[in-house]
């Protein structure tokens, strides 16, 4: 019973910290984009009271079942991702498979887009989704071939392990190429910044077009959470976890991905956004083979 | 493993096999190409579900992973090609209908047969203590040869796949002698 109870307390820290992180992003992004840090911090309340008594807008024969899956689907992908990150010794759901795991979540996310798009039976929504699919495969492949140099470095697929063998050195580090994809591939997820083209303005919102009310909230939540989320599995995987002087691991581990969301959100908000093709050349031709190549250095470290 | 948990994996696992075989039932009952798609792509979720109850952790994430990333794929080349334009429009997801219930059926006998009345053979041997670990050992060493074959077919697959499709060349791109600055977009909408 207390078992029980204890898991429930932890699964709630979990949470607000996640929502904490999506509230870091959202004021981040908006800060980056030019407004000011005061009214920043506050949008995010304002927004959330004015979503919450937003009538619900419908379009005809809309697909009601796949629009809300896609719209409510996105946080708690963001909160799985928040549960695989080992927050003090252990995660919530400690996996030996925590990189496998965190892979897959993402991967949750191109169905997700897309059927936000598509359910909505409106032409910028179904534009949106299909411009996230694009966009998709030009940070997906990067972002994976950039998650097997940190499990190769530690043997390991478990996100505490490979967070515990960085001692010394963060493979953030000795393997820049790959915390950097790693880092486009987080906006990717989460459709922010120069990545986000489905949602883009000059389809009036894109795979948002048609959202209202509570709806569009968790979407945009979702948004911003599925960044802090990727930002906090980062830690492990690339900044050494809860590992730091004077303070307990925990709490560095917070610090650490409130940092990290904190700036990936501000430069999200100060990059323009990417036209789609551009994006799968830059994806494909530039980072993938560099990323390839840091994997192929990393073997040769961890082999020498 | 104790008995109580033993008996949780037990209905955990059937649950996962009702879900698997309804939502794959379900792809040919919805009259949208959006729902049969992703009613397939849940059918594997619940089949990597099981997987994982089997104890083949690695299998069944991976199962999970694949197949969403297929499906999403695969619903654009759905309503691409069987010209469902007008999103939402209701259309069967059948066709030769009596032909193929006939195959089901014939396959479902015959295998579902085979599996109750072949004599399966005892246990040799245990199962390795790290799994993921045999797996990664046995694609990398015994099984490379074959690795290496289908990685490079399947590569060879997409890439004659995608320049089938494209109806631009890179002379398009880059010029008839190929020295002209790339067009941007790549792909003229025409």
């Amino acid at each position: 019973m207390t078992e029980l109870l204890q898991g429930v307390l932890v699964a709630a820290g979990i949470a607000t910290a996640v929502l904490a992180l999506a509230w870091a992003s959202s004021a981040a992004l908006a800060v980056g984009a030019g407004r000011p840090a005061a009214m920043a911090l506050g949008d995010p309340l304002l927004e959330v009271c004015r979503l919450l008594r937003q009538r619900r807008r419908t379009t005809v024969s809309a697909d009601v079942a796949l629009w809300r899956l896609g719209g409510w689907g996105l946080l708690p992908v963001a909160l799985l991702l928040g549960a695989l990150v080992p927050w003090g010794e252990e995660a919530l759901v400690p996996t030996s498979l925590g990189v496998v795991w965190a892979n897959t979540l993402d991967v949750l996310v191109w169905a997700l887009v897309w059927l936000l798009g598509w359910g909505a039976n409106s032409v910028a929504g179904l534009v949106g989704g299909y411009r996230f699919l694009a966009l998709a495969l030009g940070y997906e492949l990067p972002l994976m071939f950039a998650l097997v140099a940190p499990a190769m470095a530690a043997s390991s697929l478990d996100l505490a392990v490979i967070a515990g063998s960085q001692e010394g050195l963060w493979y953030a580090v000795w393997m820049p190429a790959a915390f950097a994809a790693y880092l486009l591939g987080v906006l990717g997820f989460a459709v922010q910044g120069p990545l986000s083209a489905p949602a883009g303005q000059e389809t009036s919102g894109g795979v948002l077009a048609e959202l209202s009310g509570p709806d569009l909230l968790v979407v945009r939540v979702g948004r911003h959470a599925l960044l802090g989320a990727g930002a906090a599995v980062a830690v492990p995987l690339f900044l050494g976890g809860g590992s730091g002087p004077w303070l307990p691991d925990p709490v560095w581990v917070v610090v650490k991905a409130l940092v990290l969301t904190a700036s990936l959100a501000y430069l999200a908000g100060r990059l323009p956004v990417l036209r789609v093709p551009r994006l799968l050349e830059i994806g494909w031709v530039v980072v993938l083979p560099l990323v390839v190549l840091q994997d192929l250095v990393v073997a040769v470290v961890v082999v020498r | 493993m104790v008995e109580t948990s033993g008996v949780l994996v037990d209905i955990a696992f059937w649950v996962c096999a009702a879900v698997a075989v309804g939502f794959g039932v379900l792809v040919f009952v919805v009259d949208s190409m959006a729902r049969a798609t992703y009613a397939l792509a849940l059918s594997f979720v619940a089949t990597g579900g099981a997987l994982l109850l089997m104890q083949q952790s690695y299998l069944g994430v991976i199962v999970v992973l694949m197949m969403v990333m297929e499906m999403a794929v695969m619903a654009v080349y759905m309503v691409m090609f069987m010209g469902m334009n007008p999103a939402l429009m209701p259309m069967s997801m059948v066709h030769s209908h009596r032909w193929a219930i006939g195959a089901a059926v014939t396959t479902f006998v015959v295998l579902g047969s085979g599996a109750v009345l072949v004599p399966w053979p005892t246990r040799r041997g245990a199962p390795s203590p790290d799994v993921t670990d045999a797996l990664g050992r046995a694609i990398m060493e015994s099984h490379m040869l074959v690795m290496m074959i289908v990685g490079p077919v399947m590569v060879a697959t997409i890439v004659v796949g995608v320049v089938l499709s494209s109806a631009r060349t890179r002379y398009d791109r880059f010029g008839d002698d190929l020295d002209q600055p790339a067009a941007d977009p790549p792909q003229e909408v025409r």
